[in-house]
């Protein structure tokens, strides 16, 4: 079969199955548009902004499992992609980004939407390719899905240009299908003499704690990190990527940790021996103070890519490989082993954490007049029976959602966790809609946040992607206001704005539903009418009280155990351990 | 501490960029990097000296190896080795001075590749701080250009750093 580049491009895809690639046309992608015009097995999906393609695809990554797929052309398209492309870089999301470029006789001379976009993302992919030769295409493509998928996935980009899609160039089409790189060979399984340490000093623990990440989902290893915790009976902690890999509900978890993580998380890493650290990489919105992580804690650690271990926090019993296997390798030695944990200690562990869970640290003011921000995602947890899929967008809405919506599942939790990328709430809901057109997607996101990609609304309307817009509207940047009344003596430099938008009218305009909500008690019906309107994108404009922060919170530069809290815990704390 | 660290990487245009970027990215500093294609044209060796504790040393090389176009590496400086820089020196050379100059090039076991009548060119190799040692044996005044290579090395033994 001879075919063309731009026929090329499409066929790898087709061979890929892949299902949707979201995308802008261009000068330079014309080419490849044409052979998407001839097919449609692969659906194109017209975003508004570049950004948001780049959104959407990653949500669809990170609810499916599959790589995401974009397609943007040279210049502007590629630079307005690389806000999502960072976004999925730092949350290490599989997603294979194809962008134009000026034809490769013109390459350096300033032509017409000529950027380096290969000098531009190399920071931000796990690699990138510029193609030379349309005899080299399909390989290449074939390379990029295979590196984007394996190993810690992350974004990989193809740079094309135009005279390579050239329809008049035809050349003999293969899509390989097994690619092998000398250079690339991502470790899977664990080390057995590593393992076997890791298994003796977690069953000889007095306070184990279990704190697991993104790398769980990525790596589908949650079933095998449940079936771990539950055998050993340790209390587990899930990072803000991890939530949903370990059930929220059960009595096991002990809810997020970190800056904005639980008393009970928090206070148990500061006081544990014993950590096992499950996909997760010691992010410093999880440590807080490097040199008050987890005083007594022996730590092992779990994961894909070597440089995430001892990175910032020197680690004991370091595991290279996929999180699955080293878990099932783990699970099969503790079953073998003679030691197992020692149970006086384990209720003594247990009662100091129920001290901790009696603070009741996630409670707030049930009683005000202004709707509560926690209110409104406890509600959407009932309405929605705790089986939705969450997008968010960045700020205080995003930690309301992470601490108030429980997941029980992993990939349900759809968040911009690393980067912390405003704007990524709604092309992310979109994405995942596609996705699963049978499930209820909801975007928690904020007035501020919202307006970062409010364009995509009329893509939402184009593919009928009925998504509810959950606006936490509190008429300011909440997290920013947060730290300036705690840092900067209530200074609100910039962080309110004067002029916000109609919502309901706008989502109107967009030809949506919107609905304004001021009063608590019209809160879940509210929720009930728009998760009923199973056929309409509903635009939830719920104004929220403007005072309320987010707790608990480790101020920058602290502690674990050096929490504020919204009310002063009445109980013990400290070191009254034997 | 100072490490020498030795990376076989795929000779493709934007390989030396990564690595170089990588550096710059992380605040990692480089003191020198040499690179140039090995027998097999599709590989290239580049010789980089930094300068860090060992952590940062361990971050630097897990970090290169993470690099999709490295293929492998090792720290030289792990193991005992050869270290060898290239310099080039033009030095004005006056006729008082030309015997003076010869004597110098000579204990340092060095080349006199061009002359002129005002000026020698002196090429030579070793360890750096036989170079850092040849250059300081001059007035200031007297030397024209200086060229340096930047160290490259090799591990000794028969074991070495191929695919």
């Amino acid at each position: 079969m001879e075919l063309s580049g731009g026929h090329i491009i499409v066929q790898c895809l087709k061979d890929e199955g892949v299902e949707f690639v979201f995308g802008y046309p261009g000068g330079s992608v014309l080419h490849i548009y044409d052979a998407i015009f001839h097919q449609d097995e692969v659906k194109h999906i017209l975003v508004r902004h570049e950004q948001g393609a780049t959104h959407s695809a990653d949500a669809y990554a990170r609810a499916t499992g599959k790589p995401g797929v974009v397609l943007v052309t040279s210049g502007p398209g590629a630079t307005n992609a690389v806000t999502g492309i960072a976004t999925a870089y730092m949350d290490s999301i599989p997603m294979v980004i194809i962008s134009g470029q000026v034809p490769s006789p013109v390459i350096g001379s300033d032509a017409f939407q000529e950027v380096d976009t290969v000098g531009i993302t190399r920071p931000c992919v796990k690699h990138n390719f510029l193609v030379k030769d349309v005899n080299d295409l399909a390989e290449t493509i074939k390379k990029a899905f295979y590196l984007a998928t394996t190993g810690r996935p992350g974004p990989v980009l193809v740079d094309v240009p135009k005279d390579i899609t050239d329809p008049n160039i035809k050349v003999p089409y293969k899509y390989p299908k097994k690619i092998h790189m000398r250079s690339y060979n991502p470790v899977v399984v664990g080390h057995k003499g590593q393992i076997k340490r890791a298994v003796e000093v977690l069953l000889a623990a007095q306070r184990p704690v279990i704190y697991s990440g993104g790398g769980v989902i990525l790596g589908e290893g949650h079933k095998e990190l449940i079936e771990l915790t539950q055998m050993l009976g340790y209390p587990i902690t899930n990072t803000l990527m991890g939530l949903g890999a370990y059930p929220a509900t059960d009595k096991q978890f002990i809810g997020m940790l970190g800056m904005h993580g639980t008393y009970e998380a928090n206070m148990a890493m500061h006081e544990s021996d014993v950590i096992l650290a499950v996909g997760a990489r010691f992010d410093d919105r999880v440590t807080g103070k490097l040199a008050e992580f987890c005083p007594y804690a022996k730590i092992i650690h779990i994961d894909v890519d070597p440089s995430s271990i001892s990175k910032t926090v020197r680690v004991d019993i370091p595991i290279v490989g996929e999180v699955k296997p080293v878990l099932e390798h783990m699970i099969e030695h503790i079953k073998e082993s003679k030691l197992k944990p020692s149970k006086p200690a384990l209720e003594a562990w247990w009662q100091l954490i129920q001290s901790w869970r009696d603070v009741n640290c996630l409670e707030y003011d049930r009683g005000s007049l202004f709707i509560k921000p926690q209110f409104v995602i406890e509600q959407l947890y009932e309405v929605t029976k705790g089986d939705a899929y969450v997008t968010s967008d960045v700020g205080q809405h995003q930690m309301y959602a992470a601490q108030y919506y429980k997941f029980d599942k992993p990939r349900r939790w759809i968040n911009s966790g690393g980067l912390g990328t405003m704007g990524f709430g709604l092309p992310a809901a979109i994405g995942v809609k596609l996705a699963f057109p049978d499930s209820d997607v909801a975007c928690v996101t904020g007035e501020a946040s919202i307006q970062m990609c409010i364009q995509e609304l009329s893509t939402a309307l184009q593919y009928n992607t009925p998504v509810k817009i959950i606006n936490l509207n509190n008429r300011y940047m909440g997290m920013v206001r947060q730290w300036q009344e705690f840092s900067y003596q209530s200074r609100y430099s910039q962080s309110y704005m004067d002029t916000i938008p109609e919502f309901v009218k706008l989502a109107e305009a967009y030809g949506h539903v919107g609905i304004r909500v001021e009063k608590p008690a019209d809160v879940r019906p509210a929720l009930q009418e728009a998760f009923a309107l199973k056929d309409r994108t509903v635009f939830l404009d719920f104004i929220t009280d403007r005072t309320e922060n987010v707790y608990p919170m480790i101020e920058a530069g602290k502690g674990h155990h050096d929490m504020k809290l919204r009310v002063a815990p009445g109980t013990p704390m400290g070191r009254e351990l034997s | 501490m100072r490490h020498i660290i030795s990376i076989l990487i795929e000779n493709e245009s934007g390989a030396l960029s990564r690595v170089a970027g990588l550096f710059s990215a992380r605040g990692y500093n480089i003191e020198s990097l040499t690179v140039a294609p090995t027998e097999d044209a599709s590989l290239s060796r580049l010789t980089l000296v930094t300068r860090g504790n060992d952590e940062v040393i361990e971050q630097i090389t897990k970090q290169l190896n993470k690099l999709v176009d490295v293929v492998r590496l090792i720290d030289l400086a792990d193991a005992p080795h050869i270290e060898r820089e290239l310099m080039l020196v033009k030095i004005k050379t006056p006729l008082e001075t030309r015997e003076e100059v010869k004597r110098m090039v000579d204990i340092f076991r060095g080349k006199i590749v061009d002359a002129t009548a005002t000026s020698f060119v002196v090429e030579m190799t070793g360890q750096p701080s036989k170079l850092d040692a040849f250059i300081h044996g001059f007035d200031e005044s007297s030397i024209i250009e200086v060229v340096r290579s930047g160290p490259t090395g090799i591990s000794r033994g028969e074991k070495g750093l191929h695919l």
